[in-house]
């Protein structure tokens, strides 16, 4: 699996095992990393995100979106750490993750790195904010 | 209408790029028809029954001719020289190969067109009024919003993924034109203390199980727009439903929550997004707008109409609606002749629609949810010689909202989702109520067809709705009276036992007949039917 | 009888197993028995063809007929057009899908 992690950080690879949102809540409070099922609500590791250095966001079938939402809600509340998109990750879908602020992946199948660098070089340009540095087209129209 | 600048293009271009090496990887095998399946919605490319389907945005309806002569010269080069506009006014060709999408989309990208987002469980084609910047009773061109929101929707990295499609509908004047209040979002320009802000609706929908949007908003600023349909958006897109493709919908979810609950969610939910700047300046809204100016009306162009001619006279009555400003009018093109193919346009039938808005309505035309074509600004002096030229074109027919111009989606002549056929019923409709004089006495009738429970036919709305079922392997229809896409939203009933072909074609008959008998001095169908309720109509059809 | 169907990967057309291969016309299919999930594995995977499925059919002096009208109709082409199906000079192709 760690051979087919895709990082976007300069930091070393956490390594600690992620522990689920239910027993990081409940008792595991010291772990610093958690893993989020696809239903789970993101923003309940929001007064945690100083203390975490993984999160993991599970994408059961690619189809379900809900991780999405997850990676910018955290990004919006100050997380700095790492953002991980793993399961069924396609690299159809990694530009948006990237976008979302995921800067990590664990794909269950391999992700072809050369299909992956056109896909991330592809777009100049973004019409909408998200949770990457992208400056939106309409900010270059009017500064 | 809007242009695109060097951002918009190069969106476009990058699109068409990434689309040409998806499909090379399909086609290679370096991803499954599962994984390729959800890439090639997004751009609008189905596999139905005959072929690839694909369907090509026409944002908010609007085109000029330069435009519609590439949908012409795209039905020739690529499909078999027709087109279907759709009721999300939209243009699907029903017999391309997926070897030549990638060509398809950069022919299309050369005048500013895509395919992007037409299907998919992403946020769809931002529909709006097709009299936009014509009718008398908008309070301000809806299209500017409509086309803030289409930029703010495509390749949205988050709402990419959605549990379902997403339908966002724009109008701007008390006549919903757009059956705004059946759309995930509608959106009603609205005009508070001189200031412009947008009433939003959200849940509605057709479908399995129909829904009237409720208002959760009565007023959002423009400057607070994006940040709360982001907000809409997301509270969707992390509790919508994922476990069954049937109650995936955001009217299931509203329908659920509550209204109010729901409401509750998006403003917690917008009190964070606002925080973060997501919304573009006004200078962004006003740039927009710039591009909808009104045309150079020419002043003081007569009102005069010579109305000797007794078929023009015929045609300008049904067809023609009043234009804001004096000496203009709005043309509706029927794509409905009488045992045709409801919205099917030939290719040179779409190049002559495309020689006379460039010569008669500003180089601008329109396509309805109904189906049918709008040139919106055309001088009064004009009209005669442009019905002359539909005439030939046989795009001249009198029947806008009279029974025979029917809603019908393509069914299962076409569709692997239907049911049942649909245009075969349409065609026998029309046949039976051909003749115009019986259809005038009948008036204003929106009969619309549906080949399935998806509705993409908007039966649910119809005057009369038909939907397509399979009853036991054979095709049977049912009947509904009573429903209404207008803003007297309101969904239509099941009469009864369905029927097979012939059947459903003397139902309607004896609906019509009905209301013939029973009916009030200046009641259209549908006000007959409020009025006397379903007892004697159910009656009237199965005796 | 149970006969194979799908649709050609790059072009989209209407395709039907003949024992052998892929035709686009339904009276050269062939009963597969108890094979068609197999032989569909293996044609998609080898990518000749895409979104393929098991159907009833029965036999006739015309070849199989297609149990269901929708198959019927992707073996023809629309109803409403028979000048696009593949019988277009066949004016009583219509009667038998319907």
């Amino acid at each position: 699996m760690a051979d087919d992690l895709l990082r976007f950080r300069n930091d070393e690879a956490h390594d600690e095992p992620a522990v689920t949102l239910d027993s990081f809540l409940a008792d595991q409070t010291n772990a610093t990393a958690v893993r989020l099922e696809s239903g789970d609500d993101a923003r309940a590791l929001i007064p945690f995100i100083d203390r975490l250095s993984l999160i993991e966001v599970s994408f059961p079938v690619y189809r379900d979106g809900r991780g999405y939402s997850s990676a910018r809600v955290l990004r919006e509340a100050g997380y700095v750490g790492e953002l991980r998109a793993a399961g069924d990750v396609l690299v159809d879908q990694v530009p948006f993750m990237r976008r979302c602020g995921f800067d990590s992946f664990a794909p269950e199948a391999p992700i072809d790195p050369a299909v992956l660098k056109a896909s991330l070089d592809r777009y100049e340009y973004h019409y909408q904010p998200a949770a990457d540095a992208a400056v939106p087209v309409w900010k270059l129209r009017h500064g | 209408m809007y242009k695109y600048d060097q951002y918009d293009q190069a969106i476009v271009d990058a699109r068409v790029d990434e689309f040409r090496d998806q499909v090379r990887r399909r086609l290679a095998g370096q991803i499954t028809e599962d994984q390729f399946k959800p890439l090639r919605l997004m751009n609008g490319l189905y596999l139905q029954l005959h072929a690839y389907m694909l369907r090509v945005a026409v944002p908010y309806g609007t085109l000029d001719g330069r435009q519609m002569r590439m949908l012409g010269h795209i039905a020739r080069k690529y499909d078999r020289g027709y087109g279907h506009f759709t009721t999300r006014q939209n243009i699907q060709y029903n017999w391309i190969k997926l070897e030549d999408a990638p060509d398809i989309l950069a022919d299309l990208a050369t005048v500013e067109m895509h395919a992007i987002q037409t299907s998919g469980n992403c946020i769809r084609n931002i529909s709006s009024d097709q009299f936009a910047g014509a009718a008398a009773d908008e309070i301000a061109d809806p299209r500017p919003w409509a086309e803030l929101l289409r930029q703010w929707s495509t390749f949205h990295p988050e709402f990419s993924y959605l549990p379902r499609k997403f339908k966002i509908a724009v109008i701007a004047a008390p006549e919903d034109r757009a059956a705004m209040r059946l759309h995930d979002i509608g959106i009603e320009l609205v005009e508070r203390d001189g200031v412009l802000g947008a009433r939003i609706f959200v849940g509605g929908g057709m479908g399995r199980t129909p829904m009237i949007a409720p208002e959760i908003k009565d007023f959002v600023s423009a400057d607070d727009l994006m940040s709360y349909l982001e907000a809409c958006l997301r509270v969707y897109n992390r509790y919508g439903r994922r476990d069954n493709i049937y109650k995936a919908r955001i009217k299931i979810l509203i329908h659920e929550l509550g209204a109010d609950e729901y409401r509750r969610q998006v403003e917690e939910e917008f009190a964070l997004v606002k925080a973060l700047g997501i919304d573009p300046p006004a200078a962004e809204l006003e740039r927009i707008t710039a591009f909808f100016a009104p045309p150079a009306f020419e002043a003081g162009a007569s009102d005069a109409i010579d109305r000797s001619d007794p078929d023009f006279a015929v045609w300008l009555d049904q067809n023609v609606k009043p234009h804001k400003q004096p000496g203009y009018a709005i043309v509706n093109i029927s794509l409905k002749p009488i045992g045709g193919i409801p919205g099917d346009a030939s290719a040179d039938q779409i190049d002559v629609m495309a020689d006379l808005a460039e010569r008669y309505s500003f180089d601008e035309l329109r396509v309805t949810h109904a189906q049918n074509i709008v040139l919106p600004h055309v001088r009064k002096v004009d009209l005669y010689t442009l019905w002359q030229r539909l005439s030939d074109a046989k795009l001249a027919d009198a029947n806008l909202d009279l029974i025979s111009d029917i809603i019908a989606c393509p069914g299962l002549d076409y569709c692997s989702l239907a049911n049942a056929r649909s245009i075969p019923v349409a065609q026998k409709i029309a046949t039976r109520f051909a003749d115009l004089g019986r259809q005038r006495e009948l008036g204003e009738l929106k009969l619309k067809i549906s080949g399935c429970i998806n509705a993409c036919g908007h039966h649910h709305a119809g005057h009369i709705g038909i939907l397509g079922v399979d009853k036991k392997g054979t095709e049977n229809y049912q009947l509904l009276l009573g429903g209404s896409g207008a803003e007297d939203a309101s969904l239509g009933k099941i009469t009864g036992p369905g029927f097979n072909e012939d059947g459903i074609v003397d139902a309607v008959e004896r609906v019509t007949d009905k209301y013939l008998q029973v009916r009030e001095e200046g009641e259209r169908f549908l006000d007959t039917y409020r009025r006397v309720g379903f007892d004697p109509f159910k009656e009237a059809i199965y005796g | 009888m149970k006969i194979l169907t799908g649709n050609d990967l790059p072009t989209g057309d209407v395709i039907w197993w003949t024992g052998s291969g892929w035709s686009r016309h339904v009276e050269d299919a062939a009963d597969v028995g108890d094979q068609g999930d197999a032989i569909l594995q293996a044609e998609d995977g080898a990518r000749r063809v895409n979104g393929g499925y098991i159907i009833d059919a029965t036999a006739t002096p015309e070849g199989p007929r297609p149990a269901h009208i929708k198959d019927r109709i992707r073996a023809l082409g629309p109803t409403v057009r028979p000048d696009l199906t593949l019988k277009p000079s066949d004016p009583n192709a219509g009667n038998w899908v319907i």
